[in-house]
């Protein structure tokens, strides 16, 4: 009667959540002794474990005489994209906790539960990614989400972090709401909530009989799992949950809820409906075309970095859903592959932002890039090659990763989707230029940008001030060794595969999603 | 009519009658009860004591803690019933499952009690 | 033949619950019109897995329930850190961030 269970299957979990539960356990023991880097160093040590695993199980995946498997009574799956979505997000965890220390020590955010919380919500993750199964599913989303909510509000005296964490809970549960509701009628639809078996009913014409209840259903999923991934008409939350939650929460939440969001999305989509994808490929297509341009063009009225680097998050999921929308082999690892480049970018970036701090408001104005590349060379050049990787200029990653995307939208003869994502990206590629043209060219205080310094008036009085004439009276900004470190391998990796991709679309190829049974 | 509705008008049946009974009982009391009403007999009744301000007041923070940590607990409880009617089936996988379900259940319970969430001040 | 009913119940209880999300001020009414989807969600699950005759529902809705517990447990905690900086539990109030 009771299931066997491949424990090596399981092994990034047991290393997350277990290893979060001792961390706890031991965190309450020796409370008054331990010293504060502690927990993150114990952190590191479980993800670097987690990824270890991880890496195993892709050796163990791609082997061909192995090849993909399904355990606990075929509940979790674990196949090449599973595998590499877990890497995602095991790695967004573990640059989380790198560079989270400056932003303990700085904002006073309560060591020990942030990386338990972290820990926690890449274990959802990784669950999520793995999952055969709906209940298994909606288990994995929501570990990822409670813990995740609890992040966005863990800087427990900032009024900002308390209203992030507010509106990313009830946004959150609205869509986990919404999620399970569309579960339940595809149970009903299919008869089980066994992925494979829905895949199987479904190409067999189950639901014919129940097609609105299908259809509903689809709908449902769908929409809960846009809000997760912040796709347009579902994105509200999103920049003010980054502009206020604490930066290394903000990070590893563009770059590893996102990727367990659309683990979800596209097993669930391209995989086990991908019988029916005649019905719900035109509702994803014009998702992706309003998240693209609307994440772009909202891009460029923002004054706040921060909200700026949320909006360029809508619109890169909007990219990765063109990925979907194509419904294919090919699309599932561009979006793979857009997937794991744009994690980077997303951590890079988002430690830069870390460092440059708040002002008084709680927000970071673009002038405070003004004239950046004077004062901390190092800081700007690598923050540069993030952005312009995100514009997707040739020669770093995120060029390759909307070139695959939108390959792949041609391929699946979608040219019309292929067409606006362009222009999406063109429009897009100003918003980032912009904030390079400040850190390069413009000088502290000069009016450079009208728009800008009129909506983040507050920030801008109190450096027009200080510096009005003299460029280098604002002294150059303290990076720690650990965001340095983050920084700089996120801009290695996006420049030295932007100009070798060929590994990094090897992988992404091989991560193939596998429709078993159990 | 249809079984079933008609299983449903045993339940109207039964509600008529109710309302039957409490309004006769109310009717028959009003009528027999002595009636003098003073001022006195309108306060809110609090243990005997004086009412002190408003009746629709706001209740103490701790209440809250011990009530959610009641309703973890309890829900969780909806794990081990069906385990407990199949305790043969799944033999000592079962059990040694159930025992990790309830360690990490008392490890929650054991940190709410060191960050002094049981104290009652 | 007796689907049906449940469903349209559900249905009926998901409405009601997506309404008080969007139209509610207060954040615990708001919680609870959340609660109140979530078991619209296992209306539709115990009646599909007696609809199917697989025990599988039943065992989704245990797991929705205890969830739902969870998740309840944070958004409370979240609402409660907001009430004791503002003095009031009204979602409408907490909009210092625009743009």
């Amino acid at each position: 009667m009771s299931p066997s269970v491949d424990w090596a299957a399981l092994l990034p979990q047991i290393f997350l959540g277990g290893g979060s539960l001792v961390m706890l356990t031991l965190g309450t023991l020796v409370r008054k002794r331990a010293p504060w880097w502690l927990p993150n160093v114990l952190g590191i040590g479980l993800t670097l474990a987690a990824f270890g695993s991880v890496v195993w199980q892709w050796v163990r995946v791609q082997d061909p005489s192995r090849g993909a498997f399904s355990t606990i009574a075929g509940t979790v799956q674990i196949d090449g994209f599973a595998v590499f979505l877990s890497g995602v997000v095991v790695i967004a965890a573990l640059l989380a906790l790198v560079f989270a220390p400056f932003s303990i020590r700085r904002a006073g955010l309560p060591p020990e539960e942030f990386s338990v919380l972290l820990l926690l919500s890449a274990a959802g993750g990784v669950t999520l990614a793995s999952a055969n199964d709906l209940i298994v599913l909606f288990l994995g989303l929501e570990v990822l989400s409670i813990a995740a909510y609890v992040l966005a509000a863990l800087d427990l005296r900032r009024a900002g972090s308390q209203e992030a964490g507010l509106k990313y809970f009830v946004l959150g549960a609205f869509a986990s709401a919404f999620f399970l509701y569309g579960a339940a009628l595809i149970y009903g639809a299919a008869g089980s909530t066994k992925l494979d078996s829905v895949a199987a009913a479904l190409a067999a014409g189950a639901g014919s009989n129940a097609r609105g209840m299908l259809l509903a259903g689809f709908a449902l999923l769908l929409v809960g799992l846009f809000f997760k991934v912040a796709a347009v008409p579902f994105h509200a939350w999103t920049p003010d949950v980054y502009e206020g939650a604490p930066s290394p929460a903000v990070a590893y939440m563009a770059a590893g809820v996102k990727a367990a969001g659309f683990a979800a999305l596209l097993r669930l989509f391209a995989g086990t409906f991908s019988a029916s994808s005649a019905d719900w490929r035109p509702a994803v297509a014009v998702v992706a075309v309003i998240t693209v341009l609307a994440g772009s063009a909202l891009g460029v009225i923002s004054g706040d970095v921060r909200r700026l680097l949320a909006y360029s998050s809508i619109g890169h999921a909007g990219f990765i859903l063109v990925g979907l929308e194509s419904a294919g082999a090919n699309g599932t690892s561009a979006s793979l592959l857009y997937l794991g480049v744009y994690a980077f970018m997303a951590l890079g970036s988002f430690a830069v932002v870390m460092v440059m701090g708040r002002d008084a408001s709680g927000s970071q104005p673009l002038a405070a890039y003004d004239g950046l590349a004077r004062r901390s060379p190092w800081l700007a050049l690598g923050f540069t090659l993030l952005l312009l990787a995100q514009a997707g200029l040739p020669f770093t990653t995120g060029f390759w990763a909307k070139f695959e995307v939108i390959g792949a939208a041609v391929q699946s003869r979608t040219y019309w989707l292929a067409a606006v994502s362009m222009l999406g990206a063109v429009v897009a590629a100003f918003v980032y230029l912009r904030l390079v043209v400040r850190m390069y060219l413009v000088r502290p205080g000069a009016d450079g940008d009208a728009l800008a310094s009129q909506k983040s008036g507050v920030g801008l009085a109190d450096d027009s001030r200080s510096g009005d004439e003299d460029s280098d009276s604002r002294p150059p900004v303290a990076v720690p060794r650990s965001v340095g470190f983050v920084v700089a391998v996120c801009a290695a990796v996006t420049l030295f595969f932007g100009v070798w991709p060929a590994p990094l679309l090897n992988l992404a190829g091989d991560a193939t999603l596998a429709v078993l049974g159990g | 009519m249809s079984d079933f509705l008609r299983s449903y008008l045993t339940v109207g049946i039964f509600a008529l009658l109710a309302v039957i009974m409490v309004a006769l009982m109310l009717t028959l009391a009003s009528v027999l009860r002595p009636e003098r009403p003073q001022k006195q007999k309108y306060i809110s009744y609090e243990s005997g004591v004086d009412p002190v301000g408003e009746g629709w007041s706001q209740s103490r923070l701790r209440y809250y803690l011990f009530g959610l940590l009641f309703v973890m607990f309890d829900v969780e409880a909806v794990f081990i019933f069906p385990w407990a009617t199949r305790l043969e089936t799944y033999g000592v996988f079962g059990l040694v499952e159930m025992a990790i379900f309830i360690f990490i259940l008392a490890l929650g319970l054991f940190y709410a009690w060191r960050k002094r969430v049981l104290q009652w001040v | 033949m007796w689907l049906n009913q449940f469903l349209v119940l559900s249905a009926v209880l998901f409405s009601i619950g997506v309404y008080g999300v969007l139209a509610r001020r207060n954040g615990v009414l708001v919680l609870m019109s959340i609660e109140l989807i979530l078991n619209a969600v296992n209306i539709n699950l115990v009646a599909f897995g007696s609809y199917v005759q697989t025990v599988v529902g039943e065992v989704f809705a245990l797991f929705v329930i205890t969830v739902a517990a969870a998740e309840v447990g944070v958004g409370l905690a979240i609402l409660l850190l907001l009430y004791r900086n503002r003095r009031s539990v009204d979602i409408h109030d907490v909009d210092m961030m625009k743009g």
